[in-house]
């Protein structure tokens, strides 16, 4: 930075320092933002995590994070294990074996658009009609997690597709002038190759799924527990953090579990850079 | 020995007809180059030869291929034909993965599984494509780590890997420097014992140091073929001799 503070001062042209001054405040500005809600969530709620909130249930008085957390990773788990390999296979079909721009394909690709453009708490109401009441399955974990996989399907086709569309065609090429199938070459060139760009979306669906509450209000349910099968409630971190606070109570609390929830956050981001750097290793 | 023998051949990409009346026949251990302008067709005749143009939408094809007698556009496995007939493209491509995966690939894709045999197919394909002693050490390395004649002689090396009776090239040293491009030339006169190979090629030069049969092509069509000397010093068409005298227009 200094050195380019003293090549710009060379240069002294006016619309060069106007643009420098332009890019640097506003990373810094973004930078300050984010430091200031993590510092500010961190002085407010660390001092209030004590080692009760991680007791196994939840009282009037103890207001135990431990089952939401517990929750949290459940559905995590359970709605990637739903909607990841349906959104990696059809983002498979549209670009590897659909016509490129038959009508079958542009009527899928409008559709996951639309979806992607809803509001979650729209999510929320489908899910709670059509999983938990016509279904049958009640408010329940199963009923939770279809519904936001419905919601990061898009996401999660969107990413699929365009990095498999960045996967030159001279790979695929390759692969066909060998004598290896279809099959093959997807399988062992070009989803490999595009594997990067497919484990970005997967990060990035994770942080809507930890984040959300509007989808879930009507479809997990509210009762806070350890999950013991797919068809009980539950309560994400992210929906606790939401219930405590607006009860006025709690808000000490709220802070508290929102630092869990950030922690967590990292934890999952970390950890899915981890599985991608072995994964890449592999490839190498 | 005629390996492949065309007659008629016509292709479309969609409306557009590129390649019209196509008749060549092309021999057994002998290097075949097709020249010609740019956009007359040599790619896409050298694609259709291990039906490379399958892969393109509205590619339609009429006439007769045939390669050792059989139709290739008939009741045949694809993969297969491409098995036997390898294929190396202008721009090196090779797979985002080590230099021994590469190789390995094709022999793995044909069912070979046996880790000593897949290292002597490696080792063997490699030397074949005079790059060896370059990355005996580093087989395990990124084959993206080579440079640009590395990775050439690489995906040749590849080709070989899986046997091929025909090595197709479109433009293989195009993208190379002076010296990748002479070792890729000495090491096609070396292929040429044991494979048949065509080659397309903008550089007359390079035509007649490493063919025994040139074809020249303009706008779809074969204007002239014949054997490389004769072709290049004694042009029976005039646009041929226009074309290799650069007094193109
Ligand atoms: N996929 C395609 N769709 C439509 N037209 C195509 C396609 N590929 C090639 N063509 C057209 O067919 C004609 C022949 O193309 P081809 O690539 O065979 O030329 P070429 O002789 O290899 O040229 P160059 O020397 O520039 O590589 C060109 O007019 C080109 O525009
Ligand atoms: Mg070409």
């Amino acid at each position: 930075m200094i050195k380019n503070l003293i090549k710009l001062a060379k240069r002294k042209k006016p619309a060069d320092w106007l643009r420098f001054l332009l890019t640097w405040t506003s990373a810094l500005a973004a930078i300050a933002i984010l430091l200031y809600i993590v510092g500010f969530i961190l002085v407010k709620g660390i001092p209030h995590i004590e080692l009760s909130l991680f007791s196994t249930t939840y009282t009037v008085e103890n207001q135990s994070l431990f089952p939401a957390l517990v929750t949290t990773l459940v559905m995590v788990a359970m709605t990637l294990l739903i909607a990841v390999p349906f959104g990696v296979f059809s983002a498979i079909y549209l670009v590897e074996y659909a016509n490129r721009g038959s009508k079958i394909v542009r009527l899928i690709r409008m559709t996951t658009e639309i979806i992607a453009g809803i509001p979650s708490i729209v999510f929320g109401l489908f899910g709670y009609i059509f999983f938990a009441t016509w279904l049958g399955w009640g408010k329940s974990l199963l009923a939770g997690c279809f519904t936001l996989a419905i919601m990061i399907l898009p996401l999660i086709m969107r990413t699929t597709e365009e990095s498999l569309k960045s996967i030159p065609d001279s790979y695929r090429e390759g692969s066909f002038s060998l004598g290896a199938g279809k099959l093959r070459t997807v399988w062992r060139i070009t989803l490999p190759s595009a594997a990067p760009g497919i484990f970005a979306g997967i990060i990035l669906a994770v942080g809507r799924i930890v984040g959300e509450t509007a989808a879930l209000m009507f479809t997990i349910g509210n009762v806070i527990q350890l999950p013991n099968n797919l068809f009980s409630q539950g309560r994400t971190l992210a929906l606790h953090v939401y219930q405590l606070s607006t009860t006025g109570l709690y808000v000490d609390k709220a802070y508290a579990t929102t630092v869990i929830l950030l922690v967590v956050v990292l934890f999952i981001n970390y950890l899915s850079s981890a599985v991608e750097r072995r994964f890449l290793q592999k490839l190498r | 020995m005629t390996k492949y023998s065309l007659s008629s051949v016509n292709l479309w990409y969609h409306d557009f007809q590129a390649l019209t009346d196509v008749n060549i026949d092309i021999d057994n251990n002998e290097v075949t180059a097709f020249i010609g302008p740019s956009g007359c067709g040599k790619s896409t005749l050298i694609k259709s030869l291990n039906r490379m143009n399958d892969l393109i939408e509205g590619c339609r094809i009429t006439g007769e291929f045939l390669l050792d007698g059989e139709d290739i556009y008939g009741n045949i496995d694809v993969n297969m034909l491409r098995k036997r007939v390898g294929m190396v493209f202008q721009k090196p491509n090779p797979f985002p993965m080590s230099i021994y995966d590469n190789v390995a690939f094709g022999p793995r894709t044909h069912g070979i599984k046996n880790r000593t045999e897949l290292d002597e197919i490696v080792e063997k394909s490699l030397r074949d494509a005079a790059i060896w002693d370059e990355c005996r050490d580093r087989l395990r390395k990124s084959a993206l780590s080579l440079s640009g004649g590395q990775q050439q002689r690489l995906c040749i090396a590849r080709a070989l890997s899986v046997a091929p009776e025909v090595l197709l090239m479109d433009e293989p040293t195009s993208a190379l420097d002076p010296i990748s491009t002479g070792k890729i030339e000495d090491l096609i006169n070396e292929l040429k014992r044991e494979y048949t190979i065509v080659i397309v090629t903008h550089n007359m030069q390079q035509a007649t140091r490493i063919s025994d049969k040139t074809a020249f092509f303009l706008l779809g069509e074969i204007i002239e073929v014949g054997r490389t000397e004769e072709l290049f010093t004694n042009p029976k068409n005039e646009k041929t001799e226009n074309y290799i005298t650069g007094r193109f227009g």
